[in-house]
């Protein structure tokens, strides 16, 4: 099975985030990205299912800034056979652009099953694998927890509220991954040696008009301080007395 | 004249109250743009649940044994026809399951994006926006959709649910044919145990509960609420230690959650972990450390003993619930 992994770099979730000048970015000086971390349940899955099967290939497809080259030797040292990144020097937080464009490459370069993460942590969007889905006419499963393949066919289990789904599709596919499906394997120093001689595909993106465009971003309100109520179970009653007339909510 | 519509979702023949707290966003969008607000239904059988679709003026079932299950592709199609005959100018799911499932999907099919997990709409002057939390929470983007229709789910618990009649339901005859994906079962998680998206209140464990059978104490306390109201949350760090399911994990990587009452208890307050709660309405931190950073986000701390101070809040909460 051909199978495509969509990877997107991120700043690191330890990141505190600064507003940029422009008040519409963040501030990267400093900042460390990485891959963003559903992206590397993708990643694993696709390298199990490619073992599973003992024959396939997986290539690993971004669109990002140049540094994102880094990102994508970590894929291809993780396992991957083949990297390609679509170059842009813009954010991107459109789920419809970055679809269509990915789209428009998958054509070009047929695979049976695209795998994604479930959400990128910049964007928070969880939207793409669904958007690049219906763009394809492909069958998609978002948030899987668990997959098996058997011949053309998936079956995935994922959360819903109060309950677990058992969901079933063929190929061609894209899942979306969520936490828990698998433990990544991380980039050994054979991979990483390996990897230099991997092929990666560098090229400008040929991103379409955004469909949504940022007004702002801002830092949260900071929430009120805070008080200590109290030390130990003798506090209990102060902290009923203050959800209840205080804060009303009990 | 252009429209809004709400998928709502409907589930095991229930109507999902999220989805009438999208119809309130719905209808401020209507106020401000001049349609009408417009509630497309899916299912088998849903006939009590498109009833109750209050705030509506009008219904759209698609129903029938075609779509006795879920199908992301196949219920999408259904549902960008209705969304294409009815002038939908924005359409409007709530931030479930189903509607991170669907709306992307019915969004890539008009060709245009979805703004997701939004806390608030807006339409000026005919452009429709959203705001919504992104790096985790850690910001808030305002984003104007350039491209129709306007797609956005919305997260629960940040509107009120609809109220007042609904609106005539036409009934479509749910297509039966191909589907490219499809739910075969659904495995109740047991117990009746409340969404941790949609509850009232959260209480969440963390590390400093010591070991996985202590996690009866946050179970007990999330029970003092009564039935339905409360939902048992986790850190990451017990969720990874295998101590909670990782449906459970309130975070990052895990559920962002608003409740209007939310208890961190033995939980440090890692960033990541504060992306996850951090709008919820009123925070209480229980932490034996009282340099702990949670206490820097929460409204009311105790510092203490889990062990010592949860049964007794258990117990004065119990008492609580009692009274009422
Ligand atoms: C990529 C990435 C993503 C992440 N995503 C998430 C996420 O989504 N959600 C998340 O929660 N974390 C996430 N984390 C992990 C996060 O950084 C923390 O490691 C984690 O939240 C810590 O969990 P904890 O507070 O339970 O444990 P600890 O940090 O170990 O804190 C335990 C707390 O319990 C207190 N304590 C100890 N004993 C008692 C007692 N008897 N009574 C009362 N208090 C007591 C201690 O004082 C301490 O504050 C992520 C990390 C990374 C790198
Ligand atoms: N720029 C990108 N390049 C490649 N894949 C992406 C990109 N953005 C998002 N994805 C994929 O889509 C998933 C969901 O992202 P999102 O819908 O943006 O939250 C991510 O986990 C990635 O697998």
């Amino acid at each position: 099975m051909d199978i495509v992994v969509c990877i997107k770099r991120v700043p690191a979730t330890d990141t505190t985030i600064k507003i940029a000048a422009d008040g519409k970015s963040i501030e990267t000086t400093g900042v460390s990205f990485e891959m963003n971390a559903y992206d590397e349940f993708a990643l694993e899955q696709a390298l199990r299912i490619k073992e599973q099967l003992g024959t396939g290939t997986v290539t690993a497809l971004t669109i990002g800034p140049e540094l994102a080259q880094k990102v994508m030797r970590d894929a291809l040292a993780r396992g991957a056979d083949k990297a390609v990144l679509l170059t842009t020097d813009d954010w991107i937080y459109d789920g419809a652009a970055t679809a269509q464009t990915l789209a428009t490459w998958l054509a070009a370069n047929p695979c049976q099953l695209v795998l994604c993460g479930k959400q990128a942590v910049d964007s928070d969007n969880n939207q793409l694998p669904g958007n690049l889905a219906a763009r394809l006419g492909f069958a998609c499963i978002t948030e899987v927890n668990k997959l098996e393949v058997a011949d053309d066919t998936f079956t995935a289990e994922r959360d819903i509220e109060g309950a677990r789904e058992i969901v079933t599709c063929k190929t061609p596919a894209v899942i979306s991954c969520n936490k828990g499906l698998n433990e990544p394997r991380y980039a050994n120093l054979k991979g990483i040696m390996g990897a230099k001689k991997k092929p990666l595909e560098v090229s400008a993106a040929d991103l379409p008009t955004p469909a949504m465009e940022i007004v702002s971003l801002e830092l949260p309100p900071a929430r009120a301080e805070g008080r200590i109520i109290g030390e130990g179970a003798d506090a209990v009653p102060a902290l009923i007395e203050a959800l209840r007339n205080e804060a009303k909510v009990i | 004249m252009s429209n809004i519509i709400v998928i709502a979702e409907v589930r095991g023949g229930s109507l999902k109250r999220p989805s009438l707290e999208a119809i309130t966003a719905a209808q401020q969008l209507a106020t401000a743009s001049g349609g009408q607000v417009i509630a497309i239904a899916c299912g088998n059988g849903i006939d009590a649940a498109t009833s109750e679709l209050a705030g509506t003026s009008k219904v759209i079932a698609i129903d029938g044994a075609g779509f006795a299950n879920y199908s992301g592709d196949a219920w999408a199609k259904a549902i960008v026809e209705q969304v294409k005959a009815n002038n939908g100018a924005a359409v409007l799911m709530a931030h479930t399951a189903m509607g991170k499932d669907l709306l992307p999907r019915v969004s890539g099919l008009l060709d245009t994006g979805v703004i997701t997990d939004v806390v608030s709409v807006s339409c000026d002057d005919g452009t429709f926006g959203a705001r919504k939390p992104v790096f985790g929470g850690k910001a808030t983007m305002t984003i104007r959709a350039t491209k129709s229709p306007f797609c956005a789910t919305i997260r629960p618990n940040n509107f009120e649910a609809a109220s007042g009649s609904s609106g005539e339901v036409a009934k479509v005859d749910a297509p039966s044919g191909d589907m490219l994906s499809v739910v075969k079962e659904i495995i109740a998680a047991g117990g009746g145990t409340t969404p941790l998206a949609e509850a009232k209140v959260v209480v969440a464990g963390g590390r400093g509960l010591k070991a996985p059978e202590k996690f009866k104490l946050i179970e007990e306390l999330a029970a003092a609420f009564g039935p339905g109201v409360a939902a048992v949350g986790a850190s990451r760090a017990v969720v990874d230690a295998g101590w909670r399911p990782h449906s459970e994990q309130v975070g990052q990587t895990g559920k962002v959650v608003s409740p209007p009452l939310y208890f961190a208890i033995g939980i440090s307050g890692a960033i990541q972990h504060l992306a996850g709660m951090r709008t919820a309405g009123t925070i209480v931190a229980i932490n034996k450390d009282a340099d702990a950073p949670i206490f820097k986000v929460a409204d009311f701390g105790i510092v203490g003993d889990a062990f010592e101070v949860v049964p007794a809040l258990t117990k004065a909460i119990a008492e609580v619930v009692a009274n009422r």
